[in-house]
């Protein structure tokens, strides 16, 4: 019994994606003393200090021929089913209680969940690589290939003036507490049933 | 992630500083720390990057503006436009601000500015607008506290040199506007030899919307051909009264620094403006034809309108019985402070070795018991003896305006002796007296005018330097002195120069503004009939002659930047939007042989200059504001053809025309 209901509630952490956001990327300079900063949610980018965050963002890559940040990508129109899909798939599994695809959810989830870093880094790369050619300001590696903009996937780094901060937000954190507890959904549930077979 | 991490580095860095000075801390002794505290460059000292703790609004005076200072430091942030043009800003001479400086006299182009007073609630200030006075062409203005620029500016018929002003009731109800040359009213043509019972000082009080903050003269009251001075509201159980110095009740109208010096005493005019109201809604009063403007800042079309008002509500004082007093006090008054208890009002006579405290329960009681001693004009004096609450003997020479702080102290300022004297209201007795280089004229407690003062500084405004700073030639600046006033005497901190004359000042606790200082105006939110919301939208518009230029800026390009098909004696308009949505992002425009000043334009703002081509050729314009990194390049091209030329109008940016491909 409290396997189901761990499972019903992991799955329903999950929720959070649509409230709060997931990841976010700050720029920080000396003139910037409120730095910009970019929220990513399910669905959206938003700026994240300020509402024109975005906006001033475009401005300043625009100098070196950084692509601006879209409206809107095709993944905010799917992301959000297939996490909406994934919560209601796992409480129908705490539901029927059938312990075993706990852990099938949670591997599926996992792999989604890598793949969506994956795609988030592809397009980081190509946000960071793929730069006007005829950029007002050109900025070679030492050894003369073309200087990326890429910010980090996670961590913080030094981008020319800007010190440019990638992490996870609280959305995450309720993604991957849940995505835990369906973990732990499974683990509970199989000495549920070990206790249950030895009870008989 | 970033915000965990930042603490927690804090932290540690905290204890490593506690674990390595330690020791050194402990071995400093007591006695170099209180030549710390004692040192009044420490106290004035705001370090690079950290804020001031009070703003003050310092009257620019003769310069027509109001300048925003930081106290302690005395940094000056920014000199707002107010009764000047300002090339620097374009204040007065864009199209859209053009209107703000227009009178009854048609344009013009300077004022001087005197008192400026912030708005209060329920006696405390609110800091929601700052208002200022103009003496030579009576007005008034509101400036806005959260974008520091001037949204209203009203002019006052019957009226000449708007001395006694602003000065704002405890809840904002008012604003006042004195007379202090008596005139005909209305104006009429007449010999000058018959001012005595003909000239008239007119008492205007301005309603002050609670929610908008629009200002609308509600009456005036057609008073006797005082000069009135100066002007303070009651507070607190004086609520409901306002009190006018006046001198020059002799009434001459020729070398007055003698003849109007001859009456033992001058009159404070008490006047029950509550009264007046109830006698108002009765029917009382008449409204009488006066031409005044009216001038209005819009934030939503960023464009100033101004109307001709044609009538005003005069109140003769023989119709409000009950309503107006005189207050006889020595010698050409010119201060008349209320302390914020609302009790003593202190009459500061200017030619008197000596200051009048008058108590309001006093006066309440001599008016119940009819305690007159004759009348001018119709209107009760009341008998000095059944009001005074006591007089402050000897304190210094030319007493001029006063302060106060919580404690029961009032700071008043003396012109001739050049000293500021703290004395006790209630006990009558000078505490302390410092010098000041020189001259002062008005000193400001930030809260001063209000039921609670932030009596931590004072400042006091002197007219003259000589030889306080380095020597400029002739002419030099005037200053302001800085003192703490947290201890039983009076700490002279320093000593800055200001702009044009420091007239008087307001100020305030800087968190009561800081937070609500606005960064932008919002693009989407721009309303005026030429604002481009994007590259896409410039363009480039022939009517008959005029030429109507929709421009934008943004970093680091103007859009369209190669215009051709204007012709010699087109009037071309350059209506200019700064697309940026970020803070402190400014663009500036000028154009070789404009015949105006540049442009200084805000993230989402519109301004508009006027351009009248004298000769064929290829005329550039460019950004002034240093905005970016690539600001050199922000520039652009207007080719000017002969006048009977047959070039069409032409834009582009980037040789496409803007909106043919997809933009920003």
């Amino acid at each position: 019994m409290k396997s189901r209901i761990i499972m019903i509630v992991g799955s329903l952490m999950l929720i959070a994606v649509f409230f709060k956001p997931i990841w976010n990327i700050t720029l920080e300079a000396p003139q910037y003393p409120i730095p910009l900063g970019m929220d990513i949610y399910i669905d959206r980018f938003e700026g994240a200090n300020d509402e024109f965050d975005i906006k001033n963002i475009n401005l300043m890559n625009h100098y070196v021929g950084m692509q601006y940040i879209p409206e809107s990508i095709p993944e905010f129109k799917s992301f959000p089913y297939i996490v909406g899909f994934m919560i209601a798939l796992g409480v129908i599994l705490g539901i029927t209680g059938k312990f075993k695809l706990y852990l099938g959810w949670f591997v599926l989830m996992s792999i989604l969940g890598l793949l969506g870093l994956y795609d988030f880094y592809l397009w980081e790369y190509d946000y960071g690589h793929n730069l006007d050619p005829h950029a007002i300001m050109q900025f070679k590696n030492p050894d003369g290939s073309p200087m990326g903009f890429q910010p980090p996937l996670w961590g913080t780094k030094l981008i020319l003036n800007f010190t440019a901060h990638s992490y996870p937000r609280a959305a995450a954190f309720f993604l991957g507490g849940g995505m835990g507890l369906t973990f732990v959904a499974f683990i509970v549930g199989f000495f549920e049933n070990k206790k249950k077979k030895l009870n008989l | 992630m970033k915000s965990i991490f930042k603490p927690m580095l804090s932290v540690v860095a905290a204890s490593m500083m506690l674990a390595s000075c330690g020791p050194d801390l402990g071995s400093a002794d007591g006695a170099n720390n209180s030549v710390m505290a004692n040192d009044a460059a420490s106290k004035t000292y705001v370090a690079p990057g950290d804020h001031d703790e009070f703003y003050a609004f310092i009257s620019g005076g003769f310069s027509g503006q109001l300048a925003v200072y930081g106290l302690p430091s005395g940094r000056l942030f920014r000199v707002i436009p107010v009764f000047s043009q300002d090339p620097e800003k374009g204040y007065g001479y864009n199209e859209e601000t053009k209107p703000m400086l227009n009178t009854s006299h048609g344009f013009v182009p300077w004022g001087d500015s005197h008192h400026p007073d912030i708005s209060q609630s329920k006696g405390e200030l609110d800091g929601r607008w700052v208002f200022i006075n103009e003496n030579n062409t009576p007005r008034v203005a509101r400036i806005s506290l959260e974008t520091f620029e001037t949204e209203e500016i009203l002019e006052i018929p019957n009226s000449a040199g708007n001395h006694s002003s602003t000065f704002v009731t405890e809840n904002t109800e008012y604003i006042v506007a004195g007379t202090r040359f008596a005139v005909p009213a209305p104006q009429k043509d007449m010999p000058i030899a018959d001012y005595k019972g003909n000239f008239k000082g007119s008492l205007s009080f301005i309603k002050i919307d609670p929610n908008e903050g629009t200002m609308n003269i509600a009456f005036q009251i057609r008073m006797p051909g005082f000069n009135f001075d100066l002007a303070h509201p009651g507070r607190g159980k004086s609520h409901g009264w306002f009190f006018f110095s006046s001198y020059n009740t002799e009434e001459s109208n020729t070398l007055l620094e003698v003849n109007a010096s001859q009456n033992d005493k001058d009159y404070i005019t008490a006047v029950n403006w509550q009264k007046i109201e109830e006698y108002i809604a009765k029917g009382v009063g008449t409204m009488e034809p006066a031409k005044y403007a009216h001038n209005t800042w819009n934030d939503d079309t960023h464009i100033a309108t101004s109307v001709m008002e044609d009538e005003v509500l005069i109140i003769n004082p023989e119709d409000v019985p009950g309503a107006i007093y005189f207050l006889p006090t020595p010698k050409s008054p010119h201060g008349c402070d209320v302390d914020p208890t609302g009790e003593y009002i202190i009459g500061n006579g200017k030619l008197a070795a000596a200051l009048t405290v008058h108590s309001f329960t006093k006066m309440v009681k001599a008016i119940e018991d009819k305690a007159f001693d004759g009348d001018a004009y119709g209107i009760p004096i009341l008998q000095f003896e059944a009001i005074n609450y006591g007089t402050l003997e000897q304190p210094g020479l030319g007493p001029l305006h006063t302060e106060f702080d919580t404690r029961g102290n009032a700071y008043t300022t003396f012109f001739i002796s050049s000293e500021v004297v703290k004395w006790n209201v209630k006990d009558l007795k000078v505490i302390d007296r410092q010098p000041v280089f020189y001259s002062v004229g008005h000193l400001m407690i930030p809260g001063g005018n209000s039921a609670k003062p932030f009596d931590k500084y004072l400042v006091a405004m002197n007219k003259i330097t000589k030889d306080r700073y380095l020597p400029t030639g002739p002419e030099v600046c005037q200053s302001a002195q800085l003192f703490d006033i947290t201890g039983e005497k009076m700490e002279l901190l320093l000593d800055f120069p200001t702009i044009g004359e420091p007239h008087y000042a307001a100020g305030c606790p800087a968190e009561l503004l800081a937070s609500k200082s606005q960064k932008i105006f919002k693009l989407e939110e721009n309303k005026h009939p030429y604002v481009v919301k994007n590259e896409a939208e410039t363009k480039v518009v022939r009517e008959g002659n005029e030429v109507h230029i929709y421009m934008s800026m943004i970093r680091s390009h103007f859009s369209p930047d190669n215009i051709e098909g204007v012709k010699v004696g087109d009037k071309v308009f350059f209506h200019v939007t700064n697309l940026e949505q970020d803070y402190d992002v400014p663009h500036g425009i000028s154009m070789i042989g404009a015949n105006t000043s540049e442009l200084l334009i805000m993230p989402g703002r519109t301004e508009t200059f006027v351009w009248n081509p004298k000769q064929e050729g290829v005329w550039p314009f460019y950004c002034t504001d240093f905005c970016s990194a690539l600001h050199q390049e922000m520039q652009g091209y207007v080719r000017v053809s002969a006048a009977n030329s047959d070039i069409q109008i032409s834009y582009t940016l980037d040789d496409e025309v803007p909106g043919t491909e997809e933009d920003l």
